[in-house]
């Protein structure tokens, strides 16, 4: 890693660890094992979708309609365990199904030539609508029966979802800095007639990062609803907005050819630690959404200033 | 001699840095009542600087202005206007939701108590205007609809309408069609011989010739001297301000053009080019003439793929292939853009990635790519092209004009192309850097293994026809033959360029 990445990452981790050591000097029951765990527990659905959204804003995209996505996919999934589906059929049918919501908002992007955030916002509803639809305004539960889901988000020891959630951070992590297509990824981001002129297929590298966008989201999706039992057409509400903060907070820049997986990782379990902080200390939830949006905030201003300083 | 009038301007030991960087060094310059004064220089010469001091935006280390003979010290360009020296930028500074006479007296509109005196506005307008004598502008029509050249009148009626004695004109011709550029210039002449007197900054020596009766040459922050226009040569004035002789700055060793490796056959774009005939040789570079907006740059566009070709074809090496850049890519055509900021490079990213974009399937096997081989393979270019940065993992936004542009050649380089496409390769950026770019084209073309073919489009005659073997002259979307470089003169080209002639002289005569 360069000494600039390292630098860039910097900022977020000292602001995790701050923030945290702040809540834990206020209530040291923070730094016990069971609230560790919690906080990396529940920093899983947001990280995994962020993951995908990382791609989506290094080429210079967004996609409004993740928290949709998510909901859709949790009412899929848990309609597949109660078909009685295996698990691999659940997670490999979920992600696919993520990936064609996806796929839905990276060709209407690149073939009708709109902005993705009139794209996705139009999606955010048609895909929210679907799955209220499909499952007649309540949610699907899931058999008695489930405790290999429960396994994922849940149970003793480190769930299943935190393993898979830094594995995927790795694996991400070598295909930016890595391959090919993570190099096309931040070209299309930084300049798309740059991209163009140098032969790179933008549109084929915009409609596979809004399906890997979406294939995310599905498996968020998945863990979703593992950690619910259900899959209930009304969650994730807001979702994309906590994502999309995690994403910046974590260093990616909106207008695109910047960002890591690493650190939009950092910045969902920064939002996670305030929650858990304010909810330790008997602080009341509208609290949070004001610390984390000034959070959100101070990030962009230390990220311009940075943009500034190198120019 | 004490009867004699002062000079209308005059700068004394002006002298301003910027932290260590020596903008300006010992800087003396003196203007006449009544006269066209330009000052030239490359970029990065100081012409700039000069002019932010003399209008009061930067305020100088040392040295002293006089304006007719009295202490002059702007504090900033509002009170350098109302002493009497105006500003006309390139980029021009009109409220389009304002109409002409609003624009005029905007800054200093008459008041007749708390309200605006129309009347006296609409009288200072018409005197403005009535200078350039143009038959369609009134004072009441709103100034976004107006063309540049007709904005640009605005300017200049701002500064006229205060009573500015000095106008100075920076780089006035790079926005405007051929005949507001003559119009302009009959304005000019007019305006000095009303008594004004005109600084006018530009590079194009032709139209330095043509307007002004004195030149000043900067080069890197100091004055190289100061001539009469009607006896200094081309020649002598670039020499000046380049600082090396013409022949060091075009470095040309023998070119033997071989095999033919493009042809181009009635080539049409989407509206242009409307008719392009082109052969292309190994060892040879043709360059390509014409002014802004006769389709240099479409032409270029469209054998590359970036523009959809509506008829005629491209063939390389016999075969037609893909009108795409990948396709063209794969071909060995390479293509370096007219704007690098906006299509060429990717500012954000590093210099390598930059560099070695093209061929990123080079650098890994099975999609990926290893950074240390892409790093490695751009440090050959940064030393090869002399390159100053910090390393190649450095970004590329972080350079100077003039490395960004050698690392944007590098990338055709690095590709290994043998036809390079180039559009105004060496616009904007310093002349060490202009310099290496030519030694480049050269050594390209004339590589004992391989010759490579070069297309070079430039608005420069003193570049095309120090780099280039043969030139075609691009008028209104059609190219003409390409004509070797010893049969014509910049003449020839000028006139098929302005639409005067048809065609350049017969080659065989």
């Amino acid at each position: 890693m360069s000494i600039r990445s390292i630098l860039t990452l910097l900022g977020p981790f000292l602001a995790l660890v701050v923030v945290y050591g702040i809540f834990g000097a206020m209530k040291p029951a923070m730094f016990t094992p069971d609230v560790a765990l919690s906080v990396l527990t529940q920093t899983v659905i947001v990280a995994t979708a962020a993951i995908g959204m990382t791609l989506i804003i290094i080429s210079g995209g967004i996609d409004l309609s993740v928290g949709s996505i998510i909901a859709m996919a949790s009412v899929a999934a848990a309609t597949f365990v109660t078909k009685g589906y295996s698990p691999f059929i659940v997670f490999a049918g979920t992600i696919a199904f993520g990936a064609l919501c996806g796929m839905l908002n990276g060709g209407l992007t690149v073939g009708l030539r709109l902005l993705p955030f009139i794209v996705t916002l139009g999606t955010m509803q048609i895909f929210r609508g679907g799955a209220k639809v499909y499952a007649k305004g309540t949610p699907v539960n899931l058999p008695f029966d489930n405790t290999h889901y429960k396994a994922w988000m849940g149970g003793s020891g480190l769930p299943h979802g935190v393993w898979m959630m830094v594995a995927l951070v790795i694996v991400m992590t070598l295909v930016l800095r890595f391959t090919r297509f993570g190099r096309y990824v931040f070209a299309v981001g930084s300049n798309e007639n740059t991209a163009t002129l140098c032969g790179v297929n933008v549109a084929k590298v915009k409609i596979l990062v809004y399906a890997f966008g979406g294939a995310m989201a599905g498996l968020a999706a998945v863990m979703n609803m593992a950690k619910s039992s259900q899959g209930d057409p009304t969650t994730a509400m807001g979702l994309e907005l906590d994502v999309i903060a995690a994403v910046v907070i974590g260093g990616a820049s909106l207008s695109g050819g910047e960002g890591s997986v690493l650190g939009a990782l950092i910045g969902a379990l920064l939002m996670t630690t305030i929650r858990t902080g304010c909810v330790l200390n008997g602080i009341p939830t509208p609290w949070t959404e004001v610390i984390t949006g000034a959070i959100i905030v101070i990030a962009v201003i230390i990220d311009r200033l940075r943009h500034r300083r190198a120019a | 001699m004490p009867s004699d009038p002062p000079p209308r301007l005059q700068m004394r030991g002006i002298r301003k840095t910027f932290g260590s960087t020596i903008a300006l060094g010992r800087v003396d310059l003196e203007i006449l009542p009544g006269e066209v004064h330009a000052l030239v220089g490359e970029n990065g010469a100081g012409k700039s600087t000069l002019m932010k001091v003399l209008s009061g935006a930067h305020t100088p280390d040392e040295g002293e202005m006089l304006f007719s003979g009295e202490p002059y010290r702007p504090r900033n360009p509002l009170e350098a206007r109302a002493r009497g020296v105006g500003m006309i930028y390139q980029e021009l500074s009109i409220a389009p939701h304002l109409t002409v006479e609003e624009n005029i007296v905007l800054g200093m509109e008459p008041v007749m108590g708390p309200f605006i005196d129309r009347k006296e506005m609409r009288r200072r307008a018409l005197e403005a205007l009535a200078r350039f004598e143009h038959p369609d502008l009134r004072p009441d029509m709103r100034a976004g609809d107006l063309s540049v050249s007709a904005q640009q009148l605005i300017e200049i009626g701002r500064s006229l309408a205060m009573g500015c004695k000095v106008l100075v004109f920076d780089e006035p011709t790079s926005s405007l069609a051929q005949k507001d550029i003559e119009r302009l210039f009959l304005l000019i002449d007019r305006l000095r011989d009303q008594g004004i007197s005109i600084i006018y900054i530009s590079h194009f020596l032709e139209e330095v010739k043509r307007l002004a009766s004195r030149l000043t040459v900067l080069r890197d922050g100091s004055v190289v001297g100061t001539r009469d226009v009607a006896t200094a040569s081309t020649d002598e004035i670039v020499a000046m301000m380049v600082g090396r002789s013409v022949e060091d700055l075009y470095p040309r060793t023998e070119r033997t053009p071989g095999e033919t490796i493009l042809e181009i056959h009635k080539l049409a774009g989407a509206t242009k080019p409307v008719s392009a005939d082109l052969t292309l040789r190994r060892g040879e570079v043709v360059g390509i003439a014409g002014l802004v907006g006769s389709g240099r740059t479409e032409f270029l566009r469209t054998v590359f793929g970036l523009d959809r070709v509506r008829s005629g074809e491209i063939v390389m090496r016999g075969k037609a292939g893909k009108a795409s850049p990948r396709g063209r890519w794969q071909q060995g055509i390479g293509m370096l853009s007219e704007n690098r900021k906006e299509e060429g490079l990717a500012l954000n990213l590093s210099i390598a990635d930059n560099v070695t974009l093209t061929c990123l399937d080079r650098f890994g096997v099975a999609g990926t790519v290893s950074p240390k081989r892409q790093q490695a393979a751009t440090q050959t270019w940064i030393e090869r092209l002399g390159i100053k940065c910090q390393g190649p993992t450095q970004k590329i936004g972080a350079l100077s004009g003039g490395n960004q542009q050698k690392a944007a050649f590098a990338r055709l380089l690095q590709h290994d192309v043998d036809i390079l496409l180039l559009d105004e390769p060496t616009r904007g950026i310093d002349i060490a850097a202009k310099a290496r770019i030519y030694e480049a084209i050269n050594e390209a073309v004339t590589d004992p293994q391989r010759p490579r073919a070069v297309i070079l489009i430039s608005s420069y005659l003193p570049e095309l026809f120090g780099t280039c073997d043969r030139i075609a002259v691009m008028s209104q979307g059609r190219l003409t033959r390409a004509v070797p470089v010893g049969k014509l003169t910049p003449e020839d080209v000028m006139r098929v360029a302005t639409g005067k002639a048809d065609d350049l002289p017969d080659s065989s005569s």
